[in-house]
């Protein structure tokens, strides 16, 4: 919050609650760096691999905020980005680099308006247009791929987009800065970002006091979806190829990141710090745990319980 | 007055209607530059309708409007604002999650060099506004946070704020304590000296009498009068604002209730709003009615006694025997039903069937081995379809197809359901055609003879006179005063109509009386 910046340590505790994701991913971390540190969980290596298995979902998460701040909800990022994996490796190979970029974005772009037409126009809820959009999306990718991988031979689209790094700095963390730094300014200081924080917390309130609030809903979709994509032409790159299963079953992480982060599901309230801090603190903890040597199946089960823990913990007590 | 003030807001043969009903019928309005003006009239009369003509949100089908000489281009809120006009929406144009001076401000917010939004200049223009009314109010707190009096406080900072020419406030003290008012009032008056044109509406007499400089008072639609304060002491205001609205109810039968045993007896009740320490009792075959304005604490008080917010000290007692009611099953349990007063979000599904909707408050009773015993649900819906005498195409229509009337019996029916001894209807006739008013007002006085005991909820005053033996008049939470039902009457009148009319201006002479009263206890 933008109280909470200016105000001393003291009230940092004292709203415990609302900075439980900050305490929890430095509680989380000290764990895992006493418990796991023979397994190199502290090697620089292993920390930069978890900002590289987040970057994605830290991108969508961003835009995820914009959309639950708003009030609403987009289920098709990660088929989407996986759409665009395959939209940027198909034009790469018949129109090079630009042409791939400019394809993943058009991607972004026509799915998002899709679903903001489909949500504020027609007056689809959100979570319908875009679990529609879910399976079309990857449908579409299945189809115009033949279900094959496509490669992506141009080695300056891979390293600009997820594959290079500066020195030992991964270019997937400056995506991250650039996006959380967009983001936050946006949604905190943006007139823009204050009307989406005005139509999740009051629709009716936000029109009365001269908001176009379908607008709002609208352009927060379209952002969404184009954040899809850009993390789409981010697996392409890393992974120098394009497959419809690229991002698949994201969404539930990218949700899961903006709410942990403290953004509410309801609307109204959001975080673009904390969303960040979510999307790594899902990081860590897959990190962990596969250094643990859990099986898959304990996996899965542990992440489930930390998350409910930690969204547990950040409710107000009625 | 000195030199005639400019004209500052000219509304001529203004009509509108809603679905064949004319809520203005040609109505003129005027209000001077420098003067507080007050617009009166009771439920219904067409107050809030022309407010929201003025302010854009309705479109009129006739009439013309002038604001500072220059006819109002577009009917929109935005030609509104550009006109000059500021209004409080009563908590309608809050949103909770921000804070007190992101709402004054929103979409208005000062923008640094770079184009962003500057909070911290919100924060010090909204303090200011604070600090000109003398109130005490954080900017930065979340408006979800703030009780009622500083949420309105922060809607009559946002109206205030956008230094319009013609400010409206409506009903901007129901929540306010009375040094709140006082200072409101303080810094009105140097408003008026500035030029500024001031609408003022209020159920509240003496602060109506106490601020404005004139009052416009509506009736059905119709404008009734416009004249100086000087001209209009209270009983006549009263007078021009009950009119002959009470037709239709004055030949509703009231007979003669045989009190009964003490069904509910409230001691020192004191609920988590309000009502603060109410004591009462409520007899078997009287119908006890709650009278006061909006913010008296009537609904808080029923949901107190319902559970829905249960009492944090002070004791309930059914037929005599202490009771503990936490949550609205237990109220059930011990006979006590309510039928609330937002029908469409509280009282009914509408998309659920007319069946559907009666058996909800007694699922359980109908379902041995968790199965909902269909037969006994359509004989439940066919009695009370029967009993209340409900419209409706059969027992399987969504209740979103009955009109208003029709769907209130539907609340009623699933209330009757549950065979309740103590049955509380909250504005059980509000957006009701009068016919269906008058049959409601009948079943409640047939509940009352059946041996229940049943408490009323009302706004309308003729409505309370005619269905209650006993009137307790309510203000700021507190129990000010019970009246004898026949106290209210004039020997003398023998003109049904007339009678009505005249007890009605007794009464809100009382619920004005208590407010005073209130007043004079803070101080």
């Amino acid at each position: 919050m933008a109280k909470a910046a200016t105000a001393p340590a003291g009230a940092f505790f004292a709203n415990w609650r609302q900075n439980i994701i900050y305490i929890g991913f430095v509680v989380i971390f000290v764990i895992f760096a006493v418990t796991l540190n023979d397994k190199g969980f502290l090697n620089p290596n292993n920390l930069l691999n978890i900002v590289r298995q987040t970057a994605m979902i830290a991108v969508m998460a961003v835009a995820m905020t914009f959309v639950l701040s708003a009030g609403e909800i987009d289920l098709s990022v990660g088929a989407v980005a996986g759409l665009a994996t395959v939209t940027v490796a198909m034009a790469i190979s018949v129109a090079g680099p630009l042409g791939g970029v400019l394809a993943g974005l058009a991607t972004g772009l026509a799915v998002g308006m899709f679903n903001g037409w489909l949500t504020t126009k027609i007056g689809i809820p959100s979570f319908l247009t875009t679990l529609a959009m879910m399976g079309i999306a990857k449908g579409v990718a299945m189809w115009i791929s033949g279900t094959a991988a496509v490669p992506i031979l141009s080695p300056g689209y891979s390293w600009v987009f997820g594959g290079g790094s500066v020195g030992p700095i991964p270019v997937l963390l400056f995506w991250i800065a650039l996006v959380a730094g967009i983001g936050h300014i946006a949604l905190r200081r943006s007139g823009f970002g204050r009307r989406v924080l005005a139509t999740g917390g009051g629709e009716t309130a936000a029109r009365y006091s001269g908001i176009d609030t379908a607008s709002i809903k609208f352009r927060v979709l379209v952002l969404s979806s184009c954040a899809a994509a850009l993390a789409g032409m981010l697996y392409a790159g890393r992974l120098q190829s394009g497959r419809f299963q690229l991002g698949e079953g994201d969404e539930l992480s990218v949700i899961a990141a903006a709410v942990l982060g403290g953004t509410s599901l309801f609307g109204g309230k959001g975080t673009v710090i904390g969303t960040i801090v979510g999307a790594m603190m899902i990081g860590l903890i897959n990190n962990g745990l596969i250094l643990m040597g859990l099986e898959f199946s304990q996996q899965l089960i542990a992440r489930g319980g930390i998350i409910i823990l930690a969204v547990a913990l950040s409710q107000k007590t009625r | 007055m000195t030199a005639p003030a400019p004209v500052a807001v000219r509304m001529t043969g203004i009509s509108k209607s809603f679905g064949g009903i004319r809520a203005l019928d040609n109505v003129d309005f005027e209000v001077l530059a420098g003067e507080v003006h007050a617009l009166l009239g009771g439920n219904g009369a067409g107050k809030s309708t022309i407010l929201k003509v003025l302010n854009g949100v309705h479109v009129p089908e006739e009439g013309e409007i002038v604001v500072g000489g220059n006819p109002l281009a577009a009917h929109t809120p935005e030609a509104a604002r550009a006109a000059g006009i500021a209004m409080n929406f009563q908590e309608m144009s809050l949103i909770p999650t921000l804070t007190v001076a992101q709402n004054i401000f929103l979409t208005r917010e000062a923008r640094d060099a770079r184009g962003m939004i500057d909070d911290a200049d919100s924060v010090r223009r909204a303090q200011a506004i604070f600090d000109m009314l003398q109130v005490d109010v954080d900017p930065h707190a979340l408006v979800g946070d703030l009780g009622a009096g500083q949420k309105q406080l922060t809607e009559i900072a946002k109206a205030i704020s956008q230094e319009a020419r013609v400010l409206i406030l409506d009903e901007p003290s129901t929540a306010l304590s009375v040094s709140d008012v006082e200072r409101l009032f303080v810094f009105l008056r140097r408003l008026k000296e500035q030029g500024v044109a001031i609408i003022y509406v209020s159920h509240r007499m003496d602060e109506i009498a106490r601020i404005s400089d004139r009052a416009t008072i509506l009736r059905n639609g119709k404008h009734v009068i416009t004249a100086p304060l000087a001209e209009l002491p209270i009983d006549v205001m009263i007078e021009h604002i009950v009119g002959k609205k009470s037709k239709g109810l004055a030949d509703v039968a009231r007979g003669d209730a045989t009190r009964g045993e003490v069904l509910l007896e409230l001691s020192d009740v004191t609920g988590p709003h309000k009502p603060e320490q109410v004591s009462f009792a409520l007899h078997r075959g009287e119908v006890l009615g709650l009278a006061g304005l909006l913010g008296s604490g009537r609904s808080a008080l029923a949901r107190v006694i319902a559970g829905i917010e249960p009492a944090i000290s002070g004791e309930i007692a059914i037929k005599g025997q202490k009771v503990v009611v936490r949550r609205p099953a237990d109220a059930i349990a011990h006979g006590i039903a309510l039928v609330p007063e937002a029908r469409a979000t509280q009282g009914i599904i509408p998309a659920h069937s007319v069946a559907d909707n009666m058996v909800m408050s007694v699922i359980g009773r109908i379902s041995p081995w968790g199965m909902v015993d269909r037969p006994r649900v359509r004989a439940i819906a066919d009695e009370m379809i029967q009993r209340l005498q409900v419209k409706t195409a059969s027992r399987d229509h969504a209740v979103s197809t009955l009109s208003g009337g029709n769907q209130q019996k539907v609340v009623i029916g699933k209330w009757l359901a549950t065979a309740p001894e103590i049955l509380i209807l909250d504005e059980p006739t509000a957006g009701i055609d009068i016919g269906s008013k008058a049959e409601i007002i009948r079943l409640v006085r047939e509940l009352a003879q059946s041996g229940k005991g049943v408490i009323v909820i009302s706004s309308e005053l003729s409505e309370l006179l005619t269905a209650c033996d006993r009137i307790l008049v309510m203000a700021d939470g507190r129990a000010h005063q019970m009246l004898d039902r026949a106290e209210l009457d004039d020997p003398e009148e023998t003109d049904p109509e007339h009678a009505l009319q005249a007890a009605e201006r007794r009464l809100q002479i009382k619920i004005q009386e208590a407010l005073s009263i209130k007043e004079a206890n803070h101080g």
